[in-house]
């Protein structure tokens, strides 16, 4: 029997405000407090709250079929906390169901598994503690930032006990193999590999709305037998994909709650059944090894790293922030810690990114500057403030 | 005059050395008509200047300068009888009197002796655009509302230069023939042999004894009231709404500041039979090098070709303007700009919050000020002196190069970027820098390294700049040379003794240049092309 694994990502980052050079030194107010605010409380009534009811509603329905997961980045679960406490709650309903599985991890949605695996295992850790907190069971499965996964990514989440890993289906890792099967990472002797499938998850984030699309409009009758017409042998499907698809990517208007609560009924009517990613690697065994020499992602075109690192000013970007962030630790200044730990959330590199001919539009939508130069400025200027303030509070100490 | 920014909000630009040389010249008891492009609406962009009425005009010299000038509430629009834009019969208003501030507040100085009066033409021109600029500008509302594809109703140009009606003229026809009653008006042709030249005219009209005063709707803004969409367009409109004004103001002789201006100005002067003085405070070839667009340059040249005197702000100004322009060197003169004098630089020493020494760059960050020289010139200091903190402050279409490339030299930790900086942020940012560079590859003036000695900041500039030929106490280097940038700057920051004794000398030098002595030399300049006029 076919299992279809969905699994949504909610993520909100602390945006900075245009924090400026005269700002530098003097200024310790490095967020847009008011617009992060603002940002977390339309996605909830846009997307979180509606869409969570519409979950547990086809929860109740299918009487517990209905099956999926979620991993909520820390940053996010600490922004709804201070300022859409609502959603919070309905996230704690989904997963007092016993229906939805949360995933773990890191807890300020970093890319620490390329820079600093010491920070990598903190922040893993925090955000295992908080998913503890959030629904009462320790979560086993794992998904790396961005769904940047490698080799040694898998291998470090296998050290720190997880049972599965999630990664993105792409084809220069697949070749010929579907991603349709459970695998396992190279290199790893327990952990399993359960991969997104970027076709058919796209076809919900992305060309649902997409009115020069051959399929529009697409009808959940017609995506469930889609997921039916699939070569036999293919036993699971991960669909993957931003939660924010459901009235931020895709308004509403676009029928795509109307199609969301009509799936599981039609998936489950054409004889499959819906998984966590926790039950799928229990039930199944790997087909086969799979290498991932190289870190691959799930954004863009090019599903590689060149989203966040790809020009100099984010490479420029990156070695200041985590050299800062081993002495900090050294330090163990709590306050000024977590601030960096907001730094270190993978957003602040993603605006900066100037591929503008592809993909480069979305990365502009998102961007709270007019500019990558202007995300650069300020990240910069917020870096040398932070600085500052770590060799000044040592100054003071040795004084 | 017709020229730019009252008051001036970019530091350092042609706004500042027109609002110099106004009160310069008041001083000397010149009365002043500056005519100004400014953008009704953005009136609360600029403070500190507050609309009061002119009064009846005195005999002013009509100064035609580039710079929007802006300033009153909305409250003191409205009382002085602004009316909506749609309605308003002439394209003009007065928007301010700037320059001293004890004539914005209504009181007689007994210091200025002239008075200045400001006249705002509402037109979206900004100094240092060039064509791709301008149309980002009006393709980008979120940044300048305004726009239109209309060209500005127009009447024909007698009297104008035959290399400029190529671009006047394209704009010209269709309200013509919508609206005969608003045909071209007549316009005399010029009046004094001495403004004749190559550029004959071709008006078939005799000259009306008396100047006959347009119909203000043929002129002025585009027939939907808004601003043109293409750069040559709105110099066009802006032309015409001079040559309008010019029939409704008494003035002796028109005085002209950079190239956006010189067409209006030519209007005006020939209109009125008066001479003209055309200021150059950067050429086309500055800015853009041999990039330079061909449109400019003939622009330029014609108002070189028109002028009585061209004012030159340097030497090296009057040296590119006699080969690049073939201008003949005896009606050349020039007045180099000076420096505003400040009553309160304590105040502006801010507490500085960083610890290293800063160097800083500020200006537009653009092919002409010599940015990329900066940057070479940090890479090598860093490596000799880490702790410094270099500034590239300002904006400009050669900022995201500037980024990229500092992040590709590995400058990240040391070189800092403001972006645009306006009005209190540029002097807060002299006042913090321990060293000013300006590596312009080619400066006709450059007032901001003076602005900076004034703030108590050495500096180093560039020897291709008009600035350096008046500079004793200042640190020259050539602009290429930036093993020698660096080692200047690396002195300055190793020598405290060069540092003091450049800063206390630097000081008295700046105040020793003072506009009320360049005004006196301006109003020489106005003398003796008076004097030569009532000679023939």
């Amino acid at each position: 029997m076919r299992s279809i694994v969905f699994y949504f990502q909610v993520h909100q980052p602390f945006r900075l405000r245009r924090y400026t050079f005269f700002d530098v030194g003097r200024s310790d107010a490095y967020f847009d407090d008011e617009a992060n605010a603002q940002i977390v409380r339309r996605v909830a009534d846009k997307c979180y709250r509606p869409m969570n009811e519409l979950l547990l509603r086809a929860i109740e329905e299918t009487d517990g079929a209905f099956r999926c997961a979620f991993s909520v980045s820390g940053t996010a679960l600490e922004q709804m906390a201070l300022w859409a406490p609502e959603a919070l709650e309905s996230f704690r309903r989904l997963a007092a169901t016993g229906s939805v599985e949360f995933l773990a991890e890191t807890s300020h949605h970093s890319l620490a598994a390329l820079f600093d695996w010491d920070e990598f295992d903190l922040q893993v850790a925090a955000q295992v503690r908080r998913i503890e907190e959030l629904c009462g069971k320790r979560p086993t499965t794992f998904r790396n930032t961005e769904l940047v996964c490698s080799n040694e990514i898998a291998r470090r989440a296998e050290q720190l006990g997880f049972r599965c890993i999630l990664a993105e289906g792409a084809d220069h890792v697949l070749g010929w193999r579907s991603p349709h099967r459970l695998y396992r990472p190279e290199g790893c002797e327990r952990i399993k590999l359960l991969l997104r499938s970027y076709r058919l998850s796209d076809d919900v984030a992305f060309r649902f709305s997409n009115r020069g699309w051959d399929s529009w409009p697409l009808r959940s009758e017609t995506f469930a037998d889609w997921l039916r017409a699939l070569p036999l042998g293919d036993d699971l499907v991960g669909l993957f994909m931003d939660y924010e698809t459901f009235g931020e990517h895709q308004w509403v208007e676009t029928g795509i709650f109307a199609f969301m609560a009509r799936l599981p009924h039609e998936v489950l009517a054409r004889g499959m059944r819906f998984e966590t990613p926790a039950e799928v690697a229990a039930r199944f065994d790997p087909l086969g090894r799979l290498d991932m020499p190289w870190p691959v992602s799930w954004a863009d075109a090019e599903r590689d790293l060149t989203a966040w690192l790809g020009n100099d000013m984010q490479k420029a970007a990156a070695d200041v922030l985590w050299e800062l962030g081993r002495d900090l630790r050294a330090r163990g200044d709590a306050e000024l810690l977590e601030r960096w730990r907001k730094l270190t959330t993978s957003d602040h590199l993603y605006y900066m990114c100037t591929k503008w001919f592809s993909d480069g539009d979305v990365h502009k939508y998102f961007s709270p500057f007019r500019s990558p130069h202007d995300a650069y400025i300020a990240f910069m200027n917020v870096l040398d403030d932070l600085g500052r303030r770590v060799r000044g509070r040592e100054r003071r100490a040795t004084a | 005059m017709v020229g730019w920014e009252f008051p001036p909000h970019i530091s350092g630009g042609l706004g500042t050395a027109c609002q110099g040389i106004s009160q310069g010249l008041a001083h000397h008891g010149v009365d002043i008509t500056f005519v100004v492009p400014h953008r009704f609406g953005d009136e609360d962009t600029a403070p500190g200047v507050r609309l009061i009425d002119p009064g009846p005009p005195r005999r002013p010299v009509t100064s035609i300068a580039d710079a929007p000038a802006t300033g009153e509430t909305p409250e003191e629009s409205a009382s002085a009888g602004f009316a909506p834009r749609e309605a308003r019969a002439a394209s003009y208003e007065t928007v301010a009197v700037a320059g001293d501030p004890s004539i914005a507040n209504g009181e007689e100085s007994p210091t200025v002796l002239g008075a200045l009066r400001v006249l705002g033409i509402d037109s979206s021109l900004r100094p240092y655009l060039d064509a791709g600029g301008y149309a980002h500008m009006v393709d980008n509302p979120s940044e300048e509302e305004t726009s239109s594809s209309t060209a500005p109703a127009a009447a024909s140009y007698p009297g104008m230069p035959k290399s400029l009606r190529p671009y006047l003229r394209r704009h010209a026809a269709a309200t013509a023939v919508e609206n005969p009653e608003h045909a071209p008006p007549e316009v005399p042709p010029e009046v004094s042999g001495s403004l004749s030249d190559s550029d004959a005219l071709v008006s078939t009209t005799p000259a009306p004894t008396s100047p006959r005063p347009l119909e203000p709707v043929s002129l002025g803004l585009t027939r939907d009231g808004r601003y043109a969409r293409d750069l040559f367009a709105e110099v066009a409109r802006f032309t015409l709404a001079v040559g309008e004004l010019a029939m409704d103001e008494d003035f002796d002789l028109v005085h002209a500041h950079d190239w956006m201006t010189y067409p209006g100005a030519i209007l005006a002067a020939r209109r009125r039979g008066k001479p003209l003085v055309v200021h150059v405070h950067s050429c086309e070839y500055d800015r853009s090098g041999d990039g330079a667009d061909r449109r400019i340059v003939e622009i330029e040249q014609a108002g070189l070709d028109a002028a009585d005197r061209v004012v030159c702000v340097s030497h090296y100004t009057s040296g590119v303007v006699t080969s690049r322009y073939r201008v003949d060197p005896s009606k050349i003169r020039v007045v180099h700009n000076a420096v505003t004098q400040r009553d309160q630089v304590e105040e502006l020493h801010l507490e500085k919050a960083i610890d290293e020494p800063i160097v800083l760059f500020l200006g537009r960050v653009t092919f002409q000020k010599g940015p990329d020289y900066f940057l070479q010139a940090a890479a090598r200091v860093v490596r000799e002196e880490p702790r410094v903190r270099f500034v590239l402050g300002g904006t400009g279409d050669m900022l995201p190069t500037m980024i990229e490339e500092s992040a590709r030299m590995r400058l990240q930790r040391h070189l800092s970027f403001t972006g645009f900086l306006s009005g209190i942020d540029v002097e807060r940012m002299y006042a913090l820098a321990d060293i000013y560079v300006m590596p312009s590859v080619s400066e006709p003036f450059g007032i901001a390294p003076l602005e900076a000695m004034a703030l108590d900041v050495p500096v180093i500039v560039s020897r291709q700049s008009g600035v350096a030929e008046i500079l004793e106490h200042a640190l020259k280097v050539d602009f290429w040379d930036v093993e020698e940038i660096a080692n200047k700057i690396l002195a300055l920051l190793r020598q405290p003794a060069l540092r003091r004794q450049l800063v206390e000398d630097g000081r008295g030098e700046v105040a020793r240049m003072r506009w009320e002595l360049r005004g006196q030399l301006l109003r020489d300049v106005y003398t003796e092309i008076l004097g030569e006029r009532a000679a023939t």
